[in-house]
């Protein structure tokens, strides 16, 4: 099975993060730069079903040069090889411009399989799979807590709000996966070293046959017009105990619905 | 910017750091207390290549150079770690470099390669039957050389080894052996001339040998995680097929391996004053005394900044070295001096962070009280302080 993982790389949600005030971007400059923690979930599955049914897993990132990091590390899991969309005129680009990018990299891939994240802890808006399988033209298999593969058959669980639906479709699809679905396992270092020598293909968006008019700034549908930091936590409330401290604390928690 | 900064070497800190966060702060406590790391967490560090760090893949290691090894011991130790630790888990990083370097095979590491010596017959037995095994994590190694009587005197080795047609029979004892209680077989030097002669031959000995009894677990100040172990040899009868590389070669080998052992233990040493210092400096930010940080204080700050500075030109230095004795050099001299100057800025260190943190510092909870009580061994294992001086004074022509 020929499967392809989706890889972003996006600031440390561990870390201190913001937008460029320039242009309301990310700051990619100032960050931790690190792969989108829901994506090495994705790699994992993509590597378990390799191993289970043969086959090459392909890592595919647009961003720009910097992002070649979270390719080796993400190839350091075990990967064969990767593509790399990188060209100055992505910068700025929205959710649906991206989806055509990625559609149109994915295009000469040839996929089975299409595994990325459910969301991006960056962007948050959890659209992508929907959007690139709608230009493939594929079923979308989304926020899966299990994925089986039989033949051309894909049956996920769906996690949804109150359970879980169970759906299938034939392959090729697209099929994106929560945090609950395995547990990544840690690149070896033998695994770290072979990454260096490992394939990674760079196009451009002449390679792709996407104008630049059509990303970026110029092509967006939507813009980012200001921003500002959520101001700092107040600070809460304080229980002093004076003997009723555990039934305040309770109190508390009762209010707020914990217990 | 460090020599050991390359994207493959991040990622290498990166996992080590995993390692123990996952694998062994959750448990660190309990195994000081057990006295041992459990067999599991050495099959668990070979799965991710850790464990065959240095040693090259043709004898089942991850390949990797000296450097690689160093990174991981420091950052073992930085990211919650401990020497104990290191040493109980890396034993093998002194139990197999002779047998690697006898079967001729190519170390990218430390430890073997550079011994020349061509291969013997016994020697790719030994890497299918020892090393192996254990750079996968399933069988546990020692090194004894350590004597009731010696110390450091290795040409003044006494146990022996009799030639009696395929074995010889061995008579002796060796103490304060790293992993001694656990270790299935332990790499061991005797003396195949008469005792003391300074001849000295490695032999492989499996535990359970008739006549090989491993001692009680010996208590330490520190390393409570590493077992200690004393072993006595009456007529054991030990296949020629166990020994390594030829007869009489053992003196060379063992000389030969100890650069990469200091070098460790500097490195164990470095690492652990910079684990203490950054320990000390999150303990004076936070602690408030006579209403303000202890870090307000110019005398605190100071005491901070002289901790620091001691403990990078430690690892600056010790990084030099390590990358001359990684090209080939030889460097004996230079390696001496790194481990007394690690040696000596983690002593500052441990002993200055545990003074900081007051009180607090003095309990079994506090994890700065177990660097301290772990550092005390890094200026006797491995030669001591003194043997150090000692090589240093003759590299000086004195």
């Amino acid at each position: 099975m020929n499967i392809v993982v989706l890889v972003k790389q996006v600031p440390d949600s561990g870390a201190d993060r913001n937008l460029r005030n320039d242009d309301n971007t990310v700051d990619r400059g100032s960050a931790n730069n690190v792969i989108n923690e829901m994506d090495e979930y994705a790699i994992e599955e993509a590597l378990k079903i390799k191993e289970a049914h043969g086959g090459e897993v392909t890592i595919l990132t647009m961003g720009p040069d910097r992002a070649t990091e979270s390719i080796r590390k993400a190839l350091s899991m075990g990967p064969d090889k990767a593509v790399h969309v990188v060209d100055d005129a992505l910068h700025g680009s929205c959710a649906v411009a991206t989806s055509k990018v990625l559609a149109a990299a994915l295009g000469q891939l040839n996929a089975d399989l299409v595994i990325c994240g459910a969301e991006s802890t960056d962007g948050r808006v959890q659209v992508m799979p929907h959007m690139i399988a709608e230009r493939l033209g594929v079923a979308a298999l989304t926020g899966a807590r299990k994925l089986t593969v039989d033949g051309g058959t894909l049956t996920v669980e769906r996690q949804t709000e109150e359970g879980y639906e169970v759906i299938t479709a034939a392959t090729p699809a697209v099929v994106s996966v929560w945090d609950t679905i395995n547990e990544p396992r840690y690149p070896s270092f033998k695994g770290i070293m072979a990454a260096k020598k490992k394939p990674v293909q760079t196009l451009s968006l002449a390679d792709l046959g996407v104008a630049p008019t059509e990303v970026g700034f110029d092509g967006a549908t939507s813009a980012v017009v200001e921003h500002s930091k959520r101001p700092p936590r107040s600070g809460g409330a304080k229980i002093t105990d004076e003997g009723e401290g555990g039934v305040k604390l309770v109190e508390f928690l009762a209010t707020e619905k914990f217990v | 910017m460090s020599i050991v900064d390359t994207p493959e070497r991040r990622q290498l800190r990166e996992l080590t750091r995993a390692f123990v966060t996952r694998e062994v702060l959750p448990h660190l406590d309990e195994w000081e207390r057990a006295g041992e790391v459990p067999r599991a967490l050495h099959a668990t560090a070979a799965k991710l290549g850790l464990l065959g760090i240095g040693f090259p893949e043709s004898v089942g290691g991850s390949g990797g150079d000296l450097l690689d090894s160093i990174l991981v011991t420091e950052e073992l130790i930085r990211s919650g770690g401990s020497s104990g630790l290191v040493a109980a888990l890396f034993t093998h990083g002194i139990a197999l470099p002779h047998m690697v370097a006898a079967a001729g095979a190519r170390s990218g590491g430390s430890l073997g390669g550079r011994l020349g010596g061509g291969s013997t017959p016994g020697g790719d037995d030994l890497i299918e039957r020892y090393v192996r095994p254990t750079l996968a994590g399933t069988t546990i190694g020692a090194l004894a050389i350590t004597e009731p009587d010696g110390g450091s005197d290795v040409a003044g080795i006494r146990t022996t080894a009799r030639r009696d047609g395929d074995h010889y029979v061995v008579n002796g004892s060796k103490t304060y052996i790293t992993s001694g209680h656990r270790a299935d077989f332990v790499t061991t030097a005797v003396c195949t001339e008469f005792p003391g002669s300074g001849e000295l031959t490695l032999l492989v000995i499996d535990k359970g040998t008739p006549g090989f009894t491993v001692g009680r677990r010996l208590e330490k100040l520190g390393w409570h995680c590493s077992d200690t172990a004393e072993l006595s040899f009456v007529d054991v009868r030990v296949p020629v097929a166990n020994r390594i590389g030829a007869e009489n070669t053992g003196f060379l080998a063992i000389m030969q391996h100890f650069a990469a052992e200091r070098l460790s233990l500097a490195t164990q040493a470095y690492a652990t004053a910079q684990r203490c210092v950054e320990l000390a400096v999150r303990w004076c930010r936070d602690r408030e005394t006579f209403g303000r940080p202890l870090v307000s204080r110019q005398l605190v700050r100071h005491r901070l900044a002289e901790m620091h500075t001691r403990t990078e030109a430690a690892r600056s230095y010790v990084h030099e070295v390590a990358a001359r004795v990684a090209a080939g050099e030889p460097v004996v001299t230079e390696v001496a001096m790194a481990k007394n100057i690690a040696v000596a800025a983690c002593d500052h260190v441990v002993d200055q962070a545990l003074q900081l943190h007051g009180g607090f510092g003095y309990l079994r909870d506090a994890e700065v009280e177990r660097h301290y009580r772990d550092a005390r061994i890094l200026g006797i294992g491995g030669g001591t302080t003194e043997i150090m001086n000692e090589i240093i004074a003759k590299g000086m022509g004195l």
